[in-house]
């Protein structure tokens, strides 16, 4: 056996999530796997890393490609390792996410979609809701739910990242 | 009318049908056209193209035909008002993203989604947006793709899964951005990858050797039986201008469904090879020279005259050939008063002839196949050697059937084995009588029984067979080719007789079957019936030089079990005729007589497949320059000898005539008498054992010419294979370079790691050029880094 890409504390944790199905229904953790794979490599993922899911989960690979291409939060580019993803769905739209979509770009120098040079942020493209309407406009960076956004606010969060 | 069968109407028409199945299964069978594009009969529903939707009376809005079960008394109309808008709103949906190229596209004249619209489409689109554009990947030498055609019926990912047992192509995406494909860069490995051609509706997946090359509507259509495995899978030639264009399945139930191997589909490509010999030639002052068919045959007469003369003429003819051609060959060295005369080249191990089966055969038929309980595979890598038969196998697979390996390398199946074991390929007739042991066969027609402990793995595989109602024990081309061939048949035998389960033999070459019936073998004639005393079989006629060789179809290189030793053999004969189709390396060496055969599809000739079924074959091209039709040279050769009994005017004459020889044959696997077998035990010790099958695209002359199968996947076989420790052991890495040393003979051969292969192992397949100076295909070697 060739040594997986995926690193021992990805593996665990992989097999943390297997031990949670059934031994026959191991592609059931696809979804946390690749969530797993994704973090261990500073937000997305190669084919590499798809593959050594593949055979952790015993399934095709391309079984694997399908998932990773049809979530919208997982990135098979390359990108900047704070995803930002604002919100610009109808209510978070109705609550000015025009706004902090145009203060963000600016702020960075990037439209949604890319990420900055320095490889710090990534600026998701048209993320749709996110089952926080009540809060709107919102935005979710990494894995926290930022609510009630203005410039201000953004500013603040996005200065506190590393 | 059982409680199953139900009524129902269709456009006015009464209609009965079998509760649970599909509207469209109905319809089809009662010859109503619903269109469609996702619903294939051989796949599961999937439902996803909606093309098929038709009103159903009660039902508030169309339902797609195939994706809703027959009800009682339904009543569907297929062409009302509300169907004929569905299906053209559908059309004009599917054709928002189609680039509606026709006119360059290969499939155009025969696209299902062309046909579609010109049946149920609109004269024009609604849409003036722009259309979604796919980059294409290149996936190999058989397959072109042009996926920005692509409608996502997702027939070709279905087959993939549910047919070739290996998921390929997928769709990746969403919404919009969904496409079909292998997502990287990658050349698909399926062995029965071609279909996905003739099931995509569009024309985003086609041929690739033949595109461009033709339209499908110039194309003529001729039925022909495939000759490359033994299952003769039904296929139809496309001719452009009399030149063999491409090859597609024939529908055949009994034999090979609705597919082909990819080995059946593109190995045509091979007829038009620049190795054709189109001229009769001869060796004058060490050289060949072209001559005329007078002077070549003459020599050939000469050459047989003497040969047989002096009692040394040997014939091999090769298990590809028609059988008239094997017949007449036979026919005609018998006459020559020669019983050495074989089709088994690759043998090692001839010690069972006196008790072998007049034609060892699959023992049931290509359906039963699909639904056994249990089997048992010895010695074969059925996937890629008789590619359709293991595609039904895994049918039986997937429906709980255990299928079990004996193996020189744990192949990669496309189904879950149930045990694969994978011994050294020496120790193969031991993990067999480990077996035997569990299964407590009567092992008393085997003299020297070593003392063999099965463990849980043997005893599961006895068990499995035991327990099972049908159950097939099969022995495979490596089982047959293997050195201690007579003890591993002893042990099946005795096996499948206290299991009770099927002894099957998996013939390997096209027409292997028809070779044992037209007398092709050195103990039995035409018809199966013994010879008081046996001739050469081919082993001993290539273990030393004999005077004469006629070679029908050889390449020695390739063909013989011992390459190394058979080329030296020949080399030494006075004389060679070689009547081949092809002209090569070898044959330039050794040849004495060259004269120019027919391929397939140039004349006319029967093949017999594993199940004893005779397919014959109508010459449908003109074979190149002076080329002729095998059968007829024998014919002229035979009339010049002054032979008797031989003059025949039309192939089908021979044919009939091996029939009636063939009329009281009893199909047989199981030997009969007391006779006893000695336990050989074959074993190589501690030595670094070299082992090796002859690849799928190996098998014969016409597959070894076809470039594209050459440069497919399958094709790439030039490896020293080993596992991970054994790397370690010998300190080398995957892809190095290393020397393999064989009996004096050195090879260069790059490193792959392969788990599969046994421990002290390397894998080196037969059959190519990169390693026929090696010889036996089990042999100690010692490796050595370059
Ligand atoms: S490539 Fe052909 S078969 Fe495959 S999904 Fe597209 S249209 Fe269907
Ligand atoms: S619309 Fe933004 S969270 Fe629902
Ligand atoms: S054929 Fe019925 S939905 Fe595609």
């Amino acid at each position: 056996m060739t040594e997986s890409v995926l690193n021992q504390h990805s593996l665990d944790e992989i097999n943390e999530w297997l031990g949670r199905y059934p031994p026959e229904q191991k592609q059931s953790a696809v979804l946390a796997a690749l969530r797993v794979a994704q973090h261990q490599n500073d937000g997305y993922l190669t084919t590499e890393l798809m593959d050594a899911c593949a055979e952790v989960l015993d399934m095709p690979k391309i079984a694997v490609y399908e998932v990773a291409s049809f979530y919208s939060m997982y990135e098979t580019k390359p990108c900047g390792r704070h995803n930002i993803a604002i919100c610009t769905n109808i209510s978070c739209m109705l609550m000015g996410s025009d706004t902090i979509v145009n203060h963000v770009e600016k702020k960075y120098g990037i439209k949604l979609g890319e990420s900055t040079a320095d490889g710090k942020i990534f600026l998701k493209v048209e993320e749709e809701c996110l089952a926080a309407c009540a809060g709107g406009p919102m935005m979710q960076v990494d894995h926290v739910y930022h609510t009630d956004l203005t410039p201000e606010k953004v500013d603040e969060i996005l200065d506190a990242l590393d | 009318m059982s409680d199953d069968d139900i009524n129902l109407t269709v456009d006015g028409q009464p209609l009965t049908a079998k509760r649970g199945q599909m509207l469209i299964e109905v319809t089809d069978a009662a010859g109503i056209d619903i269109p469609r594009f996702c619903y294939h009969k051989k796949l599961s529903v999937a439902a996803n193209c909606r093309m098929c939707l038709v009103e159903v009376e009660k039902a508030p809005k169309p339902l797609p035909a195939c994706a809703t079960p027959v009800m009682p008394d339904m009543v569907v109309k297929t062409r009302s008002k509300l169907a004929l808008e569905a299906q053209q709103g559908t059309m004009e949906f599917l054709l928002i993203n189609h680039p509606l190229d026709c006119p360059i596209c290969d499939q155009g004249g025969e696209c299902e989604l062309q046909d579609v619209a010109m049946g149920y489409g609109g004269s024009a689109s609604q849409y003036t947006e722009g259309k979604r554009v796919v980059m294409d990947k290149y996936i190999g030498p058989l397959i072109a793709t042009e996926m920005t055609r692509c409608i996502h019926c997702t027939r070709c990912v279905r087959f993939g899964e549910e047919i070739a047992g290996v998921r390929e192509l997928g769709a990746t995406g969403r919404g919009e951005n969904v496409r079909i494909g292998t997502y990287i860069e990658k050349s698909v490995a399926s062995e029965v990858s071609g279909n996905v051609i003739d099931i995509c509706p569009v024309g985003a997946l086609t041929a690739r050797p033949s595109r461009y090359s033709a339209r499908s509507w110039e194309l003529q259509q001729a039925p022909a039986v495939a000759p490359h495995d033994s299952l003769g899978s039904n296929i139809f030639v496309h001719l452009d201008n009399g030149k063999v264009n491409r090859v597609v399945p024939r529908e055949n139930e009994a034999i090979n469904e609705v597919w082909i191997s990819d080995r059946d589909r593109f190995s045509y490509q091979g007829l038009h090879s620049a190795d054709r010999l189109t001229t009769p030639r001869i060796r004058q002052n060490g050289e060949l020279v072209d001559c005329d068919w007078d002077t070549a045959l003459q020599a050939a007469v000469d050459a047989l005259r003497s040969g047989a003369g002096k009692g040394s003429l040997g014939v091999l003819a090769s298990a590809h050939s028609t059988l008239e051609e094997l017949y007449m060959a036979q026919k005609l060295a018998r006459a020559l008063g020669t019983d050495d005369i074989d089709h088994r080249l690759a043998q090692t191990d001839f010690s069972a002839d006196a008790s072998s089966p007049a034609m060892p055969w699959l023992g049931m038929s290509i359906n039963d196949l699909e639904s056994l309980d249990a089997a048992l595979v010895v010695g074969s890598n059925i996937r890629k050697e008789l590619p359709i038969a293991a595609l039904r196998l895994r049918k039986s697979a997937l429906n709980g059937g255990r299928i079990s390996f004996v193996n020189p390398l744990d192949f990669p199946m496309h189904f879950d084995a149930s045990v694969a074991l994978s011994p050294r390929y020496d120790r193969l007739a031991d993990e067999l009588c480990r077996i035997a042991v569990a299964a407590e066969a009567d092992l008393g027609k085997l003299r020297g029984l070593p003392s063999l402990e099965p463990d849980d793995r043997h005893r599961q595989i006895a068990a499995e067979l035991r327990d099972a109602e049908r159950a097939s024990l099969m022995l495979g081309s490596l089982a047959v080719n293997h050195p201690a061939f007579a003890t591993l048949a002893a042990l099946a035998e005795a096996i499948a007789t206290k299991v009770n389960a099927t002894l099957s033999y998996l013939p390997s070459l096209g027409n292997s079957a028809g070779a044992w019936l037209a007398g092709v073998v050195p103990h039995r004639r035409a018809g199966g019936s013994a010879l008081g005393s046996a001739g050469r079989h081919a082993g001993d006629m290539l273990n030393q030089s004999l005077n004469t060789y006629l070679l029908h179809g050889v390449e020695l290189e390739f063909d013989a079990a011992n390459a190394a030793g058979a080329m030296q053999a020949v080399a030494g004969a006075e004389q060679v005729i070689c009547v081949s189709a092809f002209d090569s390396e070898s044959i330039r060496q050794y040849a004495t007589v060259v004269l120019p055969a027919a391929a397939f599809t140039e004349s006319y000739g029967t093949y017999v497949n594993a199940t004893g079924h005779w397919q014959s074959n109508r010459g449908l091209v003109e074979p190149p320059g002076q080329a002729r039709p095998a059968w007829k040279i024998y014919r002229v050769l035979a009339d010049l000898l002054e032979l008797q009994d031989i003059a025949y005017t039309s192939p089908e004459q021979i044919t009939r005539e091996v029939q009636s020889q063939c009329a009281n044959i009893e199909l047989n696997n199981l030997t009969s008498g007391s006779a006893q077998t000695d336990y050989q035990s074959i074993d190589y010790g501690d030595a670094l054992l070299r082992v090796g099958e002859i690849p799928i695209h190996r098998v014969d002359p016409l597959v070894r010419r076809s470039v594209p199968l050459q440069k497919s996947n399958d094709g790439k076989q030039a490896f020293a294979s080993m596992r991970h420790s054994e790397l370690q052991r010998h300190n080398i890495n995957d892809g190095d370079q290393i020397v393999v040393v064989q009996n004096g003979s050195r090879v260069t051969l790059p490193v792959k790691l392969d788990d599969a292969v046994p421990e002290n192992c390397v894998w080196i397949p037969g059959g190519l050029t990169e390693t026929a100076a090696l010889g036996p295909l089990c042999a100690a070697v010692e490796i050595q880094r370059s």
